[in-house]
């Protein structure tokens, strides 16, 4: 790949995401909208959420583990439980890596 | 804004909540940093010059279609796939656009234009969660703070990797903070059934669809989760009208 190809994919790459970014913020104002695409916004935190995390804790290598040998499924659901009583990120993570930690010496 | 706000001290409502932002960022930048780390070793072993290295972080600033196309870039694919990949793993953050556009509404360009740069998965995550918890008026400094933290973060870890060139030893479990500390941050957003069934949802399809390419394993779920909690919010609508709840 030579230089000025390089640099295509940097500068392209740039613009796309930047356009994909400002798309709704700046381009398309949210009141032109029809009311349940409005509606439907307050879902996407839990929805982008649920599917970023369910895959890190149920998948080992692309297939699906629900086992106690599955330590990330373990730590998660102990680190859930912690995240559910205490409200506190450092203490959810704290919990969830020292569970993992554990079991892999186990 | 009116003079009073012009304070610019750290102690102002703006540097309370721009320090705000960069602090709740913190847990999350205990994943992000080794990924930058990683990509920065991936972009000068897969024989980009370092200074090119860097610009993908400094210019795209997006983590996963920056790993995509350096694993295109060893493959010699061409630079237009190369950048229509990077468009449709990136598609993901025109609902994060949409989702914060109401509340940067009434902000100028001058803020709208940054923030927009700044809008990755991490900083919609947090920035959003600050939004929730209203009381609004200098959220969009929470914004600012939450964002400028994480870009600072992905560059100097990007510096590092090409700097080291070596990988940082895979398996100390340092990115599982990352699903830890979503975790921390969901629980608030399930107020209601409807966004319990969107979640519930979302990671049942995000399982089904494991193997899409494209990053279009977080987008196509999310999207289905968004109109399964959709549909859920209609259907209690009607059940409480029949009911003669009124609307």
């Amino acid at each position: 790949m030579n230089h000025s190809e390089l640099w295509i994919i940097i500068l392209g790459g740039m613009a796309v995401t930047f356009l994909i970014r400002l798309s709704f913020i700046l381009l398309i104002p949210p009141d032109r909208l029809p009311e349940w695409f409005r509606s439907g916004l307050r879902f996407v935190p839990p929805a982008v959420l649920a599917a970023l995390i369910a895959p890190d804790l149920l998948l080992l290598d692309g297939t699906l583990h629900l086992t106690f040998a599955n330590h990330r499924l373990v730590a998660g659901l102990i680190a859930m439980l912690v995240a559910w009583r205490t409200r506190n990120t450092w203490f959810t993570i704290g919990s969830g890596l020292l569970t993992f930690g554990l079991l892999g010496l186990l | 804004m009116s003079s009073s706000n012009r304070e610019a001290g750290l102690f102002s409502r703006p540097g309370i909540e721009l320090l705000g932002g960069a602090r709740d960022q913190l847990p999350i930048l205990l994943g992000v940093i080794p990924f930058g780390v990683i990509f920065g070793a991936l972009a000068v072993s897969a024989g980009i010059p370092a200074f090119e290295a860097q610009s993908f972080s400094l210019f795209i600033f997006a983590g996963s279609a920056q790993f995509i196309a350096v694993s295109l870039i060893a493959e010699a694919a061409s630079p237009f796939l190369i950048v229509l990949t990077i468009l449709v793993v990136n598609l993901r953050h025109m609902l994060y656009s949409a989702s914060l556009a109401p509340h940067v509404y009434h902000l100028a360009n001058r803020w709208k234009i940054p923030l927009s740069w700044l809008l990755t998965d991490e900083a919609f995550i947090i920035a959003s969660s600050r939004y929730r918890r209203g009381n609004i008026e200098f959220a969009h400094w929470y914004y600012l703070g939450t964002g400028l933290m994480l870009w600072a973060a992905w560059q100097l870890s990007t510096f590092l990797g090409i700097a080291l060139g070596v990988l940082i030893p895979p398996g100390i479990g340092l990115d599982f903070a990352l699903p830890l500390t979503f975790m921390a941050v969901i629980l608030p957003t399930l107020t209601d059934r409807p966004a319990w069934a969107a979640a519930c949802s979302a990671g049942f399809f995000s399982i089904l669809l494991t193997n899409l390419p494209f990053k279009l394993d977080l987008l196509i779920p999310a999207i289905l989760g968004i109109g399964v909690g959709l549909g859920v919010e209609m259907h209690s609508v009607r059940v409480k009208r029949a009911n003669g709840d009124g609307a």
